[in-house]
Parts: C-alpha cells; structure tokens; sequence
C-alpha cells in the first residue's frame, strides 16, 4: 500500500511534482503513466526517501519509507537507470545489500536463480547488457521478499522475451497479494499489464482509474458498419445523439448508438451487414487525449523560414 | 532472527563492498609497497652516501624520518580511495540502491568511516613498522640506525598508521561533501599539499598562529622526531587534526541527511 498526500517536489523555481494524491493498493498491478519529464521519476524516489517532497507526504505500509526498521523487506524497487557500481559482481552486490537488513545468503542465491543471472553471478555488473541490468534490478528488489514492489520503467531496453518474463513476473507478484507500483511512458505496455492506473501529466495526477474504465471513458463509442446497403441504413440511423460518417463506400461510423441496435435495426430491414464493431479508443489514445495538455516537451512542427 | 538494519550489518554490508572492487587490493598494495620501497630505498642511499657527506648533512639526517617519508606518497593514495568509497557510488548510481536499503544514510557514511578506518590504520602501521625497520637495517651499516626504544621514535612510527587513517578519513569526509570524484581529490590534495605551502607567504607575524595549525603541520606533528620551531606538540598537534577530521565527517552527515541524493 502506497498512499500519496498532496505531495509535491519544487527544484529551483521548476515544479516536477505538484500536489500528487494518489493510493496503490494491494494484489492489483498499478501503472504509473505519463510521458516523459511527467514527475514519475521524481515520485516515485519520493516514494523512496531519496528526494524529500518540498510539501506533503508519501507512506508506504502506513510509514514513510525511511521509518521502517528493514526496509528492504517493506519494498522492493527498481530504479531508473542502474543504480550498480560496475566494478562489482552481481553476486557482490546484492549480497552488500542483503547484509544491511540480515537477509541470508541463501536468499541471494535465491533470487539470483530467479531472475535467471546464476551464471554470470560472478562477473562484474559493468559489463551486463541492458537486459541483464534490468534483471540484477529485479532480483534485488525481490531480496527481501517484499509486499510492496516499485518499478521504475522496468521494461526498457529489454527484448520481447524480457518484456514478456516482466510482465509475467509482475502479474504474479500481484496475485500472491503484493502490492505492485509499475511507472511507465509506453501505454500499451501499461494495458497489457495494469490493472489501475495513475495518470500523471506535467507533476499533476491526471486520473486514478482502472484500465477498463480509463479506456471507456475516453472512447468516443463508435460503432464501425460495412454494408453494401450502406445509404439505406444511413438513412434509418437518425435521432437525437445520433452522427453517422462514412469514409469509404459501404463503411459506416456510427455515433451514439450501441451495435446491438444497431444489428437490430438492420434485421428489421433485412439489410445485410458484413461487418459490425465497436471501435474501441486504444490505451493509446485515450492517453494522449488525456495527456494532452500536460505534455512538458511537446514536439512542435515548426514550418522552415528561409534564413 | 531478527530482522532490520543495524549498524554492525551495515558495516559488514560496507566490507563486502570495500572488498569486492578490483581497485580497492590494488591501491592498498601500491601504497604499502610504495611506503616500505621508498624508505628502504633512501635509507640504503644515505647509507651508501653517510662517507663522503659534510658534516652538515650528516647532522641533518634524521634516521626515523628517512625510513617512514613514504607516508608522502601514501597519504595521497589514502586520501583518494577514501573519496573514491563514496564518489564511486555518486558517480555510479549505487547511492541509490544503497539508500533504498538505510535510508536513514547516517549508518552508511558511519559505517564507511568505521571500515575505512580499520583498513587504512591496519595497512598504514604494518607499512610504517616495516618500512622504519628495514630502512633501520640499512642505515645500521654506517652504525647512524635509531630504534624504537630512543625518545619519540616508537610514537613517530606508529603515529604514521594514525595520521594515515585521519587523512583516509578526510577524504571519505570530503567525498561525501562533494559527491564528484575529480572536485574531492582536488579538495584532499588543495587541503594536504597546497594549502601548507601557501601559508608560508602569509605575513611573518602570522605564520605561527596559522601554520602549525592547518590540518595536515598540526597531523604531522605526531611524526616527526626532530620537530621544527613551528611545530605543536605531537600529541596536541594530532589533537588538532582529529578535530578537523571530526568536524569534515559530522559537516558531511549534516549534509547527507538534507541533500536529496
């Protein structure tokens, strides 16, 4: 359980994080969303007692992080870019980690074999690839067998047979009850593997919703229709609420009606459809509508002037 | 078993780390080899030299220093891998998964003193006691050897393990204080190697309130057999010098705890 209270993260006069409020709970996985410079990084070290909120607060199982006797086996995170002095072996470094808190050895070795990095545990860390980095990241935040898991962009750089043990991995966790805190700027990534979502755009929590809803919400709810009989039919879908387009003949997209009345409709005329669904708004755009507004590096098209 | 940190873990948790970087055997060999060499070296040369020398120079040889004057180049290496225990993990990312693990951070910067320490006294007085010895056997063929039963020697000799540990320990100071690696070594050298020389073009009336006082004269102190006219009192001047060491390492804490890391 991760509880955000109106927390916010001043650097000079630039505002990363501003008034964050926002509950992780347990056995569900939780995607962090927003594009990048968004304050997911800074949150989340925030989260961590890394970097001390300017105002506000943020706990972790009902303390802040700092105020947890073993805190490596309160949460377990992943942050972004390796936090692994490359001199040092895998083996090495997670056992220097497991000795401040009293973890055994065995549970080194334990988690090492995990994250599948027993073969290379002696070798230093400097010379993993980014996939072998990600995985060291992981099996330290598994050392302590945490119930709160906080990953920053845990599947960058990582190959699809990477993405795929991550996602895996982290529905898992959920399931045994973990608390699961997943930041992310890639939407698809977030829909194939969160059950909530926070959505944050330029420091400020956007939406705090499940990805079923956040996808709902902001689908237009259009139907899609093909049928040869296309301007017979448009003919019959009139009403209040109701906008037909077509953008290639026999294709209809139809506006403020469900498909169901839509199949009855034309059975009752005996119009043939060849095809009938609903459109559904990806994560992906339902982000970027969100989002909009918030992004802070906008890319814009800028027109070329003759010098 | 009870679990949660506690500052003998954290300190195991550092020796691991001490020991697990290739650099860290390498640099404490160098330094050993380079404080007995040295002083082997140049007690065998004055040896060699002790017949044809004027009386003058022959009145000048000071047999213990001769034999421990390695400790020069050994502060340096000291110095420099005492801010590299803490810049590394600065420059490396590794702070952060160090402070995930005691984000209380207190334990950590005590905890890395407390094995620096240990390291640093141990090597520098099996150094000190080799290097006074075996430049004492040298000398002993021109019957100028001291020993350690003479006024002031043994507190010189063994003093060279101390004053090494303070200077190590300034150096995890400054590391911490100033988190990149080329800034704190240009601190520790400013500290240990200019700032003595530039003291001597301050006004005369000056230099001996000042001069015995700067960190590494008044660490020096404990040293030297023969001091000079400036020279505190071994063990005030060594009094001096851990005072500076303490209030480098309680500054770094302070800051530790406030800066976001």
């Amino acid at each position: 359980m991760i509880e955000a209270r109106a927390v916010s993260k001043h650097y000079g006069g630039r505002t990363a994080v501003d008034g964050a409020t926002f509950t992780v709970v347990p056995g569900a996985v939780t995607g962090f969303l927003g594009p990048n410079g968004a304050g997911k990084s800074t949150t989340i070290r925030m989260i961590m007692g890394l970097d001390a909120p300017t105002s506000g607060s943020v706990t972790v199982n009902g303390k802040a992080y700092a105020g947890h006797a073993a805190p490596l086996r309160e949460v377990g995170a992943l942050l972004e870019a390796k936090a692994v002095h490359p001199g040092r072996s895998a083996y090495h470094h997670l056992l220097a980690l497991a000795l401040t808190t009293g973890i055994p050895r065995r549970r080194v070795e334990e988690v090492l074999d995990l994250v599948g990095l027993t073969g290379v545990a002696h070798q230093r860390a400097g010379g993993f690839s980014l996939g072998m980095g990600q995985r060291l990241g992981m099996a330290a935040a598994l050392l302590g067998d945490p119930a709160t898991l906080i990953l920053d962009e845990p599947v960058n750089g990582l190959d699809p047979q990477g993405i795929l043990w991550i996602r895996t991995l982290l529905r898992r966790l959920a399931a045994e009850g973990r608390t699961v805190f997943v930041s992310s700027h890639l939407m698809s990534e977030m829909a194939l593997t969160a059950d909530h979502l926070v959505v944050i755009g330029r420091g400020r929590v956007i939406a705090e919703t499940s990805v079923r809803e956040f996808i709902d919400r902001a689908s237009a709810d259009v139907v899609r229709v093909r049928t040869p009989r296309a301007a017979e039919l448009r003919e019959l879908l009139t009403g209040p609420g109701i906008d037909v387009t077509s953008t290639a003949p026999g294709l209809l997209e139809v506006h403020g009606v469900g498909s169901a009345e839509i199949g009855l409709l034309a059975c009752r005329h005996a119009i043939p459809l060849e095809e009938l669904a609903p459109v559904q708004a990806s994560l992906e755009e339902a982000f970027m509508e969100l989002t909009d507004d918030a992004l802070e590096y906008r890319v814009h098209e800028t027109e070329g002037h003759p010098a | 078993m009870t679990t949660g940190v506690t500052f003998p873990r954290v300190a195991s948790s550092e020796w691991v780390k001490f020991r697990s970087l290739q650099s860290t055997p390498i640099t404490v060999t160098a330094a050993l080899a380079g404080m007995i060499g040295l002083g082997w070296l140049t007690c065998a040369l004055n040896a060699d030299r002790w017949p044809v020398m004027t009386a003058q120079s022959r009145a000048r040889l000071e047999p213990t220093a001769l034999s421990i004057q390695g400790y020069v180049l050994v502060q340096l290496a000291f110095g420099v891998l005492g801010v590299l225990v803490v810049s590394g993990e600065y420059t490396t990312g590794q702070i952060r998964s160090t402070f995930a693990a005691v984000p209380t951070r207190t334990p950590v910067l005590g905890a890395k003193a407390a094995v620096f320490a240990a390291v640093t006294f141990v090597v520098g007085e099996v150094a000190a006691f080799a290097a006074f010895l075996g430049g004492q056997a040298f000398l002993s063929s021109q019957d100028i050897e001291t020993s350690l039963a003479e006024p002031g020697v043994f507190r010189a000799v063994a003093g060279v393990g101390l004053y090494l540990t303070g200077i190590g320990l300034f150096g995890v100071a400054l590391g911490w204080l100033v988190r990149h690696t080329a800034g704190a070594i240009a601190a520790l050298v400013a500290l240990v190697m200019v700032v003595p020389g530039l003291a001597s073009v301050l006004p005369e009336s000056w230099v001996p309130h000042v001069v015995p006082y700067l960190p590494s004269n008044a660490g020096q102190a404990l040293i030297t057999v023969r001091p000079s006219a400036l020279s505190l009192a071994p063990w005030t001047g060594f009094a001096w010098f851990c005072g500076y060491v303490v209030v480098a390492l309680v500054a770094a804490a302070v800051v530790l705890k406030r800066r976001d890391a």
